[in-house]
Parts: structure tokens; C-alpha cells; sequence
């Protein structure tokens, strides 16, 4: 069966100060999985994900998000950064922040109204945050956080989900609600990129793995080539994960 | 009160106005320290701008382009705006000097700036002194600025006063703010919280960023002239940091720091009479009282109030502790009041607290001297335990509202 590719990156180099940090990476992401980037830290999986979104400016390299470029696509693209990317005393609320995900289909300008307000509802209700939505939201606990980021990704209504770490700093309860909600969005046929740092955990969430340490090393489906000779090419030590059937 | 007087409180209102709104956006960006460095670096903009109109610098006649540059300008009475945009021009360079050096990874930002701003005004303060004889500035007017001269300063059109000229400047600055404020809101919010967001839905932070820089540098070449480049700081920076810590909400953070920054203005101007001294001085020690009174008073983030959530919490603590204790030891000899001094260890004081607490709250009931677990107390000791091993916040969300403890 040839899948279609949701998004393709090619030659992509970027640098900070001159040092690279992604390495001439090709990279085919097919529509429909739901896909872990694993790599040590400074690999570059954040730096990936934010060159695919033009958040960073790559020095080489072009990406395309189904066929065109992500300018022309963005709607079809929705953003979790990482949780720690954000000051959380913002003077906010956690329904005001979920509506921020409707400002991309609104443009410039033009203010959220009631059809804005009743997505971002919805959307806080699917991750079980709904009693929460007048809370400010350094209120929140860290895992409540997490949701409502989530929230406000779900509510872009997109195709293409990018998530920076979703699972770090939550609780045990909030990763299981949120991988449930990332397996369904798969099953909706949607295509879900995850910056992933639990090993053990990525063949039972995931069915697509990329592997990097600023170079690509491997990418394709977890039960073909998520095995200890990649992850010890990927870590550069003599990694053995168990995996369980 | 004289037409003077009201002008005056006119203008330091409105100035009051036009800096609260970027400066709050300043302070949620963490930026505070760049409003210094801008109120410093325009300068250079003002005198050069200066100069140019009043004919120091013998070489714009000898260029026709420039020359006649200058004439359009007297003209049709623009120079004010044009010393204004090329102050705030000098204002934004700052800003772009900063980024880049800091870009260098060789030194930090306030290091960049400390190297920045000093750098520009110095070469405003020689230019001043050069000129001294020709120019109608002087070092001491630029630092402090004079509200107190500016209803002399009159805008006459066609012969006709209609008010004075800094009130006028800084109404339509002013309006200008407001209007951008209104049209670009959510924009403003979205790139000051989550920059990465801003860029990935095509908000350019970058043009955000360098839109608030322009108009901060505008707002302040407006406020300069009436405050000086010391107190536009105070100005931007003080109601701003005081709103915060009163309010949850951006929209009411921004009313609050407008209303701040008027009441100071006004309460500054009286107070300055009084005191007969300087009016700039006064609005900023207003300012200044103002952030004091909300940092000891404010409700939840106030030193008083954190302080008394404090002690709230110890006590808590010790009743969960105490109920726990209960709770465990059924035997009647454990759960003697005189027990608690003896065996738990506290002095009686706190013995004495951690029992009111718990008796006020039905927890346990004292009969002859033995301590009981009430059903009510029970359940309590269950569910915070509970929570303090599961950290699930779902279960206590109707205990937080009488307990500190669970508030986080």
C-alpha cells in the first residue's frame, strides 16, 4: 500500500552559530502514524520540529507539508511546544489560552467570537479540563497544564499534530489521557509527530519511530526498526530496550 | 484651579495613559530594562532632529535636497513630528544593537544593554554641549524634563491658541497607541505568551516585537519632553509591575495600570505643589508609594497575604498531622489532649491552635479530655492523604476553598 507523505523534509541543515545542529536530514513522514523522534539530548528533535513549522530558519534545505510549503499549509499544522516554553503567570486563563489555538484560521485583526469560544469549550472538554477553563492558569497543576496545551492544539482542527515533549513533568493519569487522545486522532486519520523521551514506552504508544542525533539514523515503522542497533547508533553506548509483544 | 493647572494634569494623565499600555506588555515580556535603555538612547534623535530644524549644522544648506527637506518641514509646521519619529528611530536602533550584540553569544542582554544605551546618550549629551549657545536644550531639562513650563508652550494655528503643544503631542500618540492596542490585541497576547505558537500560526513575533518597540519609542519621545528620560521608566514600568500583582486578567492588568498611572499623575501634581518641588519627581515618588501599598496589600499576591498563607499552611499542616495521628492509634491513652504536648512534641501553643482548628471544623469532639475522630474528620484525614500520595488534583478542587494546603 503506498501512503501518502503528510511531510517531507530534504537536506535540511540548520545551525546555531554556526554549529550544526540538524545535519542534512531527509526525512518522509506518511500520512496517518502516529510517530516518536527519539535521540539523546541536543540531537536536535525540538530543532526539527520547529524548522518544519519556519519557526527557525534553516540555513540549507527545503520542507513540504503535503507537497507545498508550510507557508501555504499552515492551516493544516497545529504546534505543542514544550510546556517550559511558556511563562504560565501570564495573567490568563486556561480557556483564553485553548481559544489562542482559533487565532491562525482568524488572521490578522479579526477578534475570537462565540463559534471561537464554543471550539476552545469543546476542546477543554475532550481532555477533561472543562471545570477548569476560569482557572488562571499557573493554578494548574503541571499535568493540567499539559492539557490544556493540548486543548489548544485540538482545537486548529489540523492534520498534522507537532508535540515538544507532551509527557514531561505530567503524571502518570494525564500521559495515559493524553496518549488516548493522540491514538484517536491517529485513528481519525490524522498524522501526530511526538519529541519523545521514555524509551520503554515507545513501542506500546507509537507504530512510526525516527531516530536522531543530528543526523537522521532511522525512521520508519517501530516493530521493523525500533531495535538495539539503531538505539545504539542513536545514543552512541550499547543500549538494550526490552520490547514487549 | 487655573487654566495652567488643569493643562498640566491634563498632560501628565494622558502621558500616564500613553505609557501604562506598552509598558505592560514590557513587563509580561520581561522587557522592563529595555524601556530604560530606549528613554536614554532617543537622545542623540531629539537633538540631531533638534539641531537640524534650528540650522547647527551649517552643512544641510549647502545640500539643496536637505535644505529644502528642512523648509518643507517649517512649512507646514511638521517639525515636532519629525524630531519625534527620528528620536524614536534612534529609539528602535537601540533596540537592534542590543539584539545583535547579545546575538554574538559573547554577553548577556542587560550586559548589551548597559553597553548600548549609555553609548547613545553620550553622544546626546556632547551634541548638547557643543551647541549649548545655539540650542534650546540642556542636560538637567533632559533628564527630569519640566511639566510645570509646558502650558507656556502654546500650538497657535492661524493665530488662533489652540492649546498647549505637549498635549497635543502626546493626544495623538496617544490615540495612536489606543487604536493599535484595539486592532491588534490578540496578536499582542499570543506572541507575548507563546512566542513559538505566534510563529508557527504566520504571527511574526518579530514584526510584533518591533511594532511594541516603535510605538514604546514613540510613547516615550512624547512623555520625554514633559517627564524626562529618567521617569518615563518609572512611568511605563510602575503601574504595570503594581497590576500585576493584583489582577489575572491582561484586559484588567491594562486598566488597572491606565488607572494607576493617571492616579499618580494627578496625586504627584498636587503633591508637588505642596512640597513646591519638582512635578516629574513627585509623580514618581507617587509611583513608587503606589507599588508599595499593592506589594504589602495586594489579596493573593502580596507580602502580607503570602505571609499569611504561610502560617495558614504550618497549621494545616500540623492538623493533617494531628488528625492523621488519630487516626492511626485507637487506643484512648494516644488520643489524650495532654498526650499531644508530650507525645507529638509541640508546645502548647501550637497544640492548642491545631485543636481549635480541628473542633471549628467538626473534625473531632473532645469528651473528658479524649480526642475523637468526627465521620467528617475521618473522611478529611482519607482524602488528603489520598491526595498527598496520588497528587491527583481532581478529588480535593472543593477542599481547596477552605484550605490553604491544597492550593499549591
Amino acid at each position: 500500500m503506498k501512503q501518502k507523505i503528510a511531510v517531507q523534509v530534504d537536506d535540511l541543515t540548520v545551525a546555531y552559530n554556526y554549529k550544526p545542529v540538524l545535519w542534512d536530514i531527509d526525512l518522509e513522514i506518511p500520512e496517518g502514524v502516529l510517530m516518536a523522534i527519539v535521540g539523546p539530548n541536543g540531537a536536535g528533535k525540538s530543532t526539527l520540529i520547529k524548522s518544519i513549522l519556519g519557526i527557525l530558519k534553516p540555513i540549507a534545505g527545503s520542507v513540504t507539508i503535503y507537497g507545498k510549503s508550510y507557508k501555504k499549509q499552515r492551516s493544516l499544522v497545529a504546534y505543542v511546544p514544550q510546556k517550559g516554553s511558556v511563562d504560565w503567570d501570564f495573567p490568563t486563563t486556561a480557556l483564553d489560552v485553548v481559544t489562542m489555538g482559533t487565532y491562525g484560521s482568524l488572521g490578522w485583526i479579526k477578534r475570537p467570537r462565540q463559534k471561537q469560544k464554543k471550539a476552545a469549550l469543546e476542546a477543554l472538554e475532550k481532555v477533561g479540563m472543562l471545570a477548569f477553563k476560569s482557572r488562571q492558569i499557573s493554578q494548574l497543576s503541571g499535568g493540567q497544564q499539559q492539557r490544556i496545551f493540548l486543548a489548544r492544539a485540538l482545537v486548529q482542527d489540523a492534520s498534522i499534530y507537532f508535540m515538544d515533549e507532551p509527557f514531561q513533568g505530567v503524571d502518570a493519569t494525564t500521559e495515559i489521557a493524553i496518549i488516548n487522545i493522540l491514538k484517536e486522532l491517529r485513528k481519525a486519520g490524522k498524522t501526530v509527530i511526538v519529541v519523545h523521551h521514555d524509551l520503554q514506552t515507545v513501542p506500546e504508544y507509537f507504530d512510526w519511530v525516527t531516530f536522531l542525533n543530528v543526523k537522521k539514523i532511522a525512521t520508519g515503522p517501530v516493530k521493523d526498526i525500533f531495535n538495539d542497533d539503531n538505539l545504539t547508533k542513536t545514543y552512541g553506548i550499547n543500549y538494550k530496550v526490552s520490547i514487549q509483544e | 484651579m487655573s487654566n495652567a493647572q488643569i493643562e498640566i494634569q491634563l498632560i501628565a494623565s494622558l502621558v500616564a495613559i500613553a505609557c501604562a499600555i506598552p509598558g505592560t506588555f514590557l513587563v509580561l515580556r520581561k522587557m522592563a530594562m529595555i524601556s530604560d535603555a530606549i528613554s536614554h538612547s532617543i537622545l542623540p534623535g531629539i537633538v540631531i532632529g533638534f539641531m537640524f530644524i534650528h540650522g547647527s549644522f551649517s552643512f544641510v544648506d549647502n545640500i539643496t535636497f536637505l535644505s529644502s527637506f528642512k523648509q518643507f518641514l517649517i512649512t507646514y509646521g511638521l517639525e515636532s513630528p519629525f524630531i519625534i519619529l527620528l528620536a524614536a528611530f534612534s529609539g528602535v536602533i537601540t533596540v537592534v544593537l542590543v539584539e545583535y550584540i547579545q546575538k554574538t553569544g559573547l554577553v548577556k542582554e542587560d550586559t548589551a544593554i548597559g553597553l548600548v544605551f549609555p553609548a547613545l546618550f553620550s553622544i546626546g549629551v556632547i551634541l548638547i554641549a557643543k551647541n549649548a549657545n545655539d540650542v534650546h536644550l540642556d542636560v538637567d531639562a533632559v533628564l527630569l524634563g519640566e511639566l510645570a513650563f509646558a502650558p507656556f508652550d502654546r500650538l497657535i494655528i492661524d493665530g488662533t491658541d489652540i492649546g498647549p503643544k505637549a498635549l497635543w503631542i502626546i493626544g495623538v500618540i496617544l490615540i495612536i497607541t489606543i487604536t493599535l492596542l484595539i486592532a491588534f490585541f490578540k496578536e499582542l497576547k499570543l506572541s507575548t505568551f507563546d512566542k513559538g505558537l505566534a510563529a508557527s500560526l504566520g504571527f511574526s513575533p518579530v514584526v510584533i516585537h518591533y511594532g511594541l518597540m516603535s510605538v514604546s519609542s514613540i510613547t516615550t519621545v512624547g512623555a520625554f519632553d514633559a517627564v524626562g528620560a529618567i521617569l518615563v521608566v518609572a512611568l511605563m514600568i510602575a503601574p504595570a509591575a503594581s497590576a500585576y500583582l493584583l489582577t489575572t486578567d491582561l484586559k484588567k492588568m491594562l486598566l488597572l495600570s491606565v488607572v494607576f498611572g493617571v492616579l499618580s499623575a494627578i496625586s504627584g501634581y498636587w503633591f508637588a505643589r505642596f512640597l513646591d518641588a519638582s512635578i516629574s519627581g513627585s509623580i514618581t515618588t507617587m509611583l513608587g508609594f503606589l507599588f508599595l501599598l499593592v506589594y504589602l496589600f495586594a489579596p493573593s499576591k502580596g507580602i502580607i497575604a503570602v505571609m499569611y498563607r504561610e502560617k495558614q499552611q504550618r497549621t494545616e499542616v500540623s492538623l493533617l498531622t494531628f488528625l492523621l495521628h488519630l487516626k492511626n492509634h485507637d487506643d484512648e491513652s494516644e488520643r489524650h489532649v495532654n498526650h499531644l504536648n508530650e507525645h507529638i512534641n509541640w508546645q502548647k501553643v501550637r497544640s492548642k491552635t491545631v485543636l481549635e482548628l480541628a473542633l471549628k471544623n467538626n473534625m473531632i469532639v473532645i469528651d473528658n479530655k479524649i480526642v475523637s475522630l468526627t465521620p467528617k474528620g475521618d473522611e478529611f484525614t482519607t482524602q488528603a492523604i489520598d491526595y498527598i500520595i496520588t497528587n491527583e488534583d481532581a478529588q480535593i478542587e472543593d477542599m481547596k476553598d477552605d484550605f490553604f494546603l491544597f492550593r499549591g
